[in-house]
């Protein structure tokens, strides 16, 4: 409860930046001082910036409140027989992205006081020989590299943060519809917690180029590009687990293996971007836009999507319409590669990112209609989210009644009643008896077998 | 108007999307068809598009990269980023494979396995001789990729060859500045103290740093002045203010003492070698030409924010990081000239751009860079003033009853004053 109303509180102070003079920050996402400790840097850096901080700094407390609930309850209130083993992927995904935040996001709350300190009392952490508006400043022996490495510190694991949920349901959806346990389960498992543990260690990659000592350089390169090895077996277990599958196309289905593509596209990218060396020219240009918008932004979003129309029923008591499902699903996908896909091209061709025109530039000329092309793609996109949320608000009143376990799935949610109560079952919660993917499995009469079934007589468990 | 056009048809589209879907949902609801029913007929249709996707995907990625080529840089023009354009190259053929097998396979299956009622899914939960496959092979992989690009990484970062001359790059909101060595062939000492409208670099010599005291002592002279005739009738912020700037300006003035001292004790003790002695031949322009086929070493620096040095054709950038100087070191390959030729543009230059966000007018901070023979450089460089053109005579010693002006530099962080009339 406490960490909805920080996030309350976090979100009404956010949206107020936008109302104050000067207008809200807007030095970009990642806010680097000095332009974003010095008022007169910019207009952007006044009251608006101010808010901003502080806006970050309470939800940092609501997101490490509500992880350490997730952390809690993941460890300590699982029902019988819900072993660790036993844990649908999606829930280990949420998991490790808890811990992640809690241990990651105290050091961006450090970073944003340490910010909010030079800019209220003067202080000269992040600021060191300015002159600036006709003035030397006062400041001596800050550095503002210092900032770029508290802030990668929790910006790098946000990452994952960001997309681990989307992967763990993209784990649910598949191997409920492929009708087919997830290839790899403890492969799955293993592959998350690599993740999450190497991204706590590649954080410099962001920082090749700001005069960091190479050494270290070579050493954030070494450490990120081992993340493409868990990557990888994730892919490849997501392509097996479609192999010899019965392959119900539901749009909840459809956006996984969207997720797939994605995960695939972008994150092959990331290899030449982790490479130091190639990092020189590539480096905050239209390149990185491309990349992190398809394995972040889309893997993400399309992960997110793939959740709201496979537990629709969970949260509102019914169904999502499915034609019109299917229509968002195929002109988003298209979309979201005709707007990112020639970003790629863009930034080789040597543009950088964060310029709002490129007309002083005879050398971009050549790339114009691809700007143009990315924007008639990006509306068409855009308008197609009409009909998700159409969709989405229309079936939440209107839609057909759902029936108790619709996409016949295995997992425990399915088996509580329809109505929303309190402790979500009526007396006694279920007890788990095998893993949540016995999908199709020999010997059974249909093909699926929820969790809380018993094995059947001579049956024997699966692992994964 | 347009805007207008614009809302109407999201407004059509809307109405269009509800009839159509009531007219879908009535009819379901006659056929009894239910939604998590995914049919054959819908699993099959979206089987065949998934099939029919990559083409169009893979279409799109041969024609950007045809009808594209000959928008994307041209050949490199520096020594290190011809290393760099073979290890992009070395890296590409890798991915394209990787992007090829991958999607060939996810797409091939999604469209191949699609729900039919009598089929049943093969029951296949793990393959441990499968899975260290595709955790060896990826990992071989990478320590390929990681061998390769640490070797290259590590030579275009080496520490540079003694003697490689120094020019520096200095980034200001919104443009740059270049500084070369005079005669001497050194740059000299700079502090920030020290800018001002004749000395945009804060170049410390004898004579800048006697210049910026008369300076800062006429703006506290002009300032007190205001304080006394007009402090009265400020209201009590500005007055504040007034008084806080008159402060500031006297703790820079004391901090400008130290420096003296310290650049009076390190001339004694090394006389022509000292950084200070370096500056007052330092050439200062807003132009940036380097000689073709010589190493230089480029001396990053910034004046207020974080700026970028981007040079797209040589493969180059670096961060302007204010209070440190970052490096790079290279040697451009090909003249301004020769590119025109190779471009086949008449009009062609290379282009020094910021690439690190720096406030309003960053996507408009840019220098041309014009890469030359060296004889040509020469001359260009002979034809240049020094910072102070004339001699200078040896700096006035200072009495040692002015270090009761000196100021600590550790103390005091009250905020600069800006809204008082700037005197630079």
């Amino acid at each position: 409860m406490l960490s909805y109303w920080f996030f309350f509180v976090s979100s009404v102070l956010m949206i107020a930046s936008l109302f104050v003079e000067g207008g809200p920050a807007s030095g970009g996402w990642t806010i680097y001082p000095p332009l974003s400790a010095l008022p007169q840097a910019m207009p952007g850096s006044g009251t608006g910036m101010t808010l901003w901080l502080l806006s970050m700094a309470v939800f940092v407390a609501s997101a490490l409140l509500g992880g350490l609930n997730y952390i809690v309850t993941v460890l300590n209130l699982r029902t019988l027989g819900m072993k660790m083993t036993r844990l649908p992927l999606s829930v280990w995904a949420l998991f490790v992205t808890a811990v992640l935040g809690v241990l990651s996001f105290p050091v961006l709350l450090s970073a944003a006081l340490l910010l909010l300190m030079d800019r209220l009392v003067g202080t000269s952490f992040y600021l060191s020989e300015i002159h600036i508006g006709g003035e030397a400043l006062d400041n001596m022996g800050g550095s503002p590299i210092l900032f770029q490495h508290l802030f990668w510190f929790l910006g790098h694991p946000e990452v994952y943060i960001v997309l681990l949920p989307a992967l763990g349901i993209t784990s649910e959806v598949i191997a409920t519809n492929a009708r087919k346990p997830i290839f790899g389960y403890r492969a799955m498992i293993g592959s998350i917690l690599a993740i999450g543990f190497l991204s706590f260690i590649v954080w410099g990659h962001h920082m090749f180029i700001t005069g960091m000592n190479p050494f270290l350089g070579s050493v954030f390169v070494f450490t990120t590009l081992l993340i493409a090895i868990p990557s990888a077996v994730k892919v490849f277990n997501y392509i097996t687990t479609l192999w010899r599958g019965n392959l119900v196309l539901s749009p909840a289905m459809l956006f996984s293996i969207g997720l797939v593509a994605t995960f695939i596209a972008g994150g092959l990218t990331g290899i030449i971007l982790a490479d130091s060396a190639l990092d020189i020219p590539v480096h905050d240009t239209y390149f990185v836009v491309a990349h992190f918008h398809i394995v972040m932004g889309m893997s993400a979003i399309f992960g997110m999507f793939a959740g709201i129309y496979h537990w629709f029923p969970r949260m509102y008591g019914r169904m999502m319409n499915t034609k019109l499902g299917y229509a968002h699903f195929w002109i988003t996908f298209i979309c979201a590669f005709g707007v990112f896909f020639p970003m790629h091209y863009i930034g080789l061709a040597g543009a950088p990112r964060r310029y709002y025109s490129y007309s002083e530039f005879p050398m971009f000329q050549g790339v114009v209609d691809l700007n143009i092309l990315i924007t008639l793609f990006a509306i068409v996109g855009g308008l197609a989210q009409i009909i998700f949320t159409y969709n989405f608000f229309h079936s939440i009143w209107r839609g057909q009644k759902a029936v108790q376990n619709p996409w016949r799935s295995n997992t425990l949610e399915w088996t509580a009643p329809l109505k929303h109560m309190h402790g979500n079952w009526p007396g006694a919660i279920p007890v788990v008896h095998r893993w949540p993917y016995d999908y199709s499995k020999p010997g059974m009469p249909e093909d699926f077998v929820p969790q809380n079934v018993p094995l059947a007589e001579g049956e024997e468990e699966e692992h994964g | 108007m347009m805007t207008l056009l614009i809302l109407a048809v999201i407004v059509l589209g809307i109405l269009a999307v509800t009839r159509l879907s009531r007219v879908y949902e009535l009819t379901s609801a006659l056929r009894g068809k239910r939604e998590e029913d995914i049919t054959e007929r819908d699993s099959r249709m979206n089987a065949r598009l998934m099939w029919a996707f990559p083409f169009a995907y893979f279409a799109f990625f041969l024609w950007l990269t045809v009808a594209y080529a000959d928008q994307m840089l041209p050949v490199s023009a520096s020594e290190h980023g011809v290393w760099l354009d073979d290890l992009l190259n070395f890296n590409w053929a890798i991915l394209i494979v990787a992007f090829f097998v991958t999607n060939v396979l996810l797409f091939y299956f999604a469209g191949k396995y699609y729900y039919r009622k009598d089929r049943r899914a093969y029951f296949y939960p793990h393959n441990s001789k499968w899975e260290l496959g595709w955790t060896i092979v990826p990992a071989i992989v990478m320590i390929g990729i990681i061998i390769y690009g640490l070797s290259v990484w590590n030579r275009i970062t080496s520490v540079p060859l003694a003697g490689t001359p120094q020019v520096e790059l200095y980034a200001q909101q919104f443009n740059w500045t270049a500084r070369y060595p005079g005669k001497d062939g050194k740059l000299g000492a700079t502090d920030f103290r020290l800018i001002s409208g004749t000395n945009a670099l804060g170049v410390v010599t004898p004579n800048s740093i006697k210049t910026r005291l008369a300076e800062l002592e006429e703006i506290v002279v002009v300032e007190k002045k205001k304080l006394e005739t007009e402090g009265g009738f400020l209201p009590p912020s500005k007055l504040t203010a007034l008084e806080d700037h008159i402060k500031h300006v006297e703790r820079m003035r004391g901090r400008i003492v130290n420096l003296r001292t310290l650049m009076d004790q390190d001339i004694a003790a090394r006389g022509a070698e000292s950084p200070y002695n370096h500056g007052s031949d330092d050439i200062v322009i807003k132009e940036f030409h380097l000689p073709v086929r010589e190493n230089v070493d480029l001396v990053i620096r910034s004046q207020d924010v974080i700026h970028s040095v981007f040079l797209p054709h040589l493969r180059a950038q670096m961060n302007a990081v204010p209070g440190m100087a970052t490096r790079i070191h290279m040697k451009p390959t090909i003249t301004t000239d020769s590119m025109r030729t190779i471009t086949a543009n008449p009009v062609f230059d290379y282009i020094l751009m910021c690439n690190k966000i720096c406030g309003a007018s960053h996507y408009n901070m840019q220098m041309p860079l014009t890469v030359e023979p060296d004889g040509a450089y020469k001359v260009w460089l002979s034809q240049q003033k020094g910072f102070e053109t004339a001699e200078i005579p040896a700096a006035e010693v200072v009495p040692a009853t002015d270090t009761a002006a000196v100021i600590s530099n550790t103390t005091a962080n009250i905020p600069a004053v800006t809204n008082e009339p700037k005197k630079n």
